[in-house]
């Protein structure tokens, strides 16, 4: 009987403490994208990215719906999400990955850290490495994170049409801007 | 014995738990539902001569060149029709993403075209779960030709009205359907003509790649209401896509690109090889930068 007891407060203690590990996340991040070609230059805003970072191990994770993308000309969108995203197929890019450098980070401490992240970033059903300088701001209990890197849209097996390809660009730039929160149960 | 089982339950129980967290961070926050909206069953806002669910985008002008050639059985003397043609040069503009007004003029009987859309329900999933589109539809045509058709010389004798419910939904990527019933009334018509039409329209899209499409387009008027000498417009063609441009071909037994002259009073036979090639250029103007 005993141990029952002492098993059960092991299992409670095991959830507790897990609970209690410092994450951080948002629901309304920016990740902004431009396409530069030669005659074309589109640019794309999400606000609705969804982001968590886990403050104790550096893991980050990122979920954008293609869909919530919203461009200056409405065609520009339609393409984007039926030609080139095929978005109601492939609804949402994913990035999963880490903070390469951060057991060198003290995020108590408040301040401006350069990170390097490295993960696997999910577009369109293909999924690539990714690695990428970007930077964490501490801000009171808040944490902004932002980052600028590319990418080749042929490596995410998105197909750009001899009649468009001075439109569109075959490397996209991507920025992130976001400001994490303390997440609480 | 006893003791093991509850290491081990422990050990199961903590190693769950820790794989649950690492493996995904974002199902800590739950999947939050949105509503989805479908876009895009037809790549324009017209199948072939008439209306599709789709409206022209808020702040998009929409210019649209339209030809039908003669028709393909006068043979080779007309070149199969291509001697003559049809033209009409209209604009449609998106005063919101769900009003659409447009205007047009016609070189067949010098008619002038007007319309104005509203889509009144959108096909939506997730949250809000719509299984269709839908739009209503009202057109005014009016002969702009030097002699009134009327001897009387009114003129709401050069006018026809359409009402038209358009119900649609993107079944799947690829394919979409709409059925359209539409009533015409024409303030003047020939003796053995009424003036009031019902028909039945029914129109349909197949992807066959990205930017190629199927299309297919009919009404149906039902009963004795057309005399003998006027079909049910029956058309069927390609939609084209490339970046700002949609081009659709097609074969139509139907001369008029009014909506009066299509539904109502198509001369051609498909039978006898009464149908014209033609052709609709669509392409889209920002006028107003959307707001991010």
């Amino acid at each position: 009987m005993n141990k029952i007891f002492f098993s059960f407060l092991i299992l409670s203690f095991i959830f507790a403490t897990s609970s209690e590990a410092q994450k951080y996340f948002t629901r309304d991040g920016n990740i902004n994208f431009i396409s530069d070609a030669v005659l074309e230059k589109i640019e794309a805003k999400n606000t609705n990215a969804t982001s968590v970072l886990d403050a104790e191990t550096g893991k980050l994770e990122f979920a954008v719906l293609v869909k919530a993308f919203q461009f200056e000309k409405a065609l520009m969108q339609e393409h984007f999400n039926e030609n080139y995203m095929e978005s109601s197929k492939f609804p949402k890019a994913i990035f999963k990955g880490s903070i390469d450098n951060f057991e060198a980070l003290d995020l108590s401490k408040s301040g401006t850290y350069e990170v390097t992240v490295v993960g696997k970033l999910s577009i369109h059903g293909e999924t690539q490495p990714i690695k990428t300088k970007g930077s964490l701001k501490i801000d009171g209990e808040n944490i902004l994170a932002s980052s600028v890197f590319s990418i080749q849209v042929e490596d995410y097996g998105i197909k750009i049409p001899s009649v468009v390809k001075d439109n569109v660009a075959k490397e996209v730039e991507i920025m992130v801007d976001l400001k994490y929160q303390p997440f609480k149960r | 014995m006893k003791n093991t089982f509850f290491t081990l339950c422990i050990l199961i129980c903590s190693f769950l738990n820790i794989s649950a967290q690492e493996d995904d961070l974002l199902s800590l926050l739950g999947e939050e539902e949105t509503t989805e909206y479908i876009d895009a069953a037809f790549k324009t806002n017209r199948v072939i001569h008439g209306h599709s669910i789709e409206s022209t985008s808020e702040g998009v002008l929409d210019f649209k060149i339209s030809h039908r050639f003669g028709m393909v059985n006068t043979g080779f003397h007309e070149l199969f029709g291509l001697d003559n043609a049809m033209v009409r040069f209209g604009f449609d503009y998106g005063i919101t993403d769900r009003l659409t007004v447009g205007v047009g003029r016609n070189s067949f009987r010098k008619i002038y075209d007007s319309f104005i859309k509203y889509k009144f329900l959108r096909q939506s999933k997730g949250q809000k779960n719509v299984p269709i589109t839908a739009a209503w539809l009202t057109a005014l045509d009016f002969q702009g030709t030097k002699n009134n058709p009327d001897p009387d010389g009114k003129a709401s004798s050069r006018m026809a009205f359409t009402h038209q419910v358009i119900l649609g939904s993107k079944i799947s990527d690829g394919f979409s359907l709409q059925v359209m019933p539409t009533y015409v009334h024409r303030n003047l018509v020939d003796f053995n003509e009424k003036n009031d039409i019902i028909a039945f329209g029914i129109a349909a899209r197949q992807k066959l790649s990205k930017w190629v499409a199927v299309t297919f387009e009919y009404y149906l008027t039902p009963g004795d209401q057309l005399p003998e000498n006027k079909y049910s417009s029956f058309s069927f063609g390609f939609d084209i896509e490339t970046g700002g441009h949609v081009f659709q071909l097609h074969f139509t037994n139907s001369t008029a690109m009014t909506n009066r002259g299509f539904i109502t009073e198509s001369t051609g036979d498909w039978a006898d090889g009464g149908v014209h090639f033609g052709f609709n250029v669509s392409r889209v103007f920002t006028a107003k930068k959307r707001k991010n």
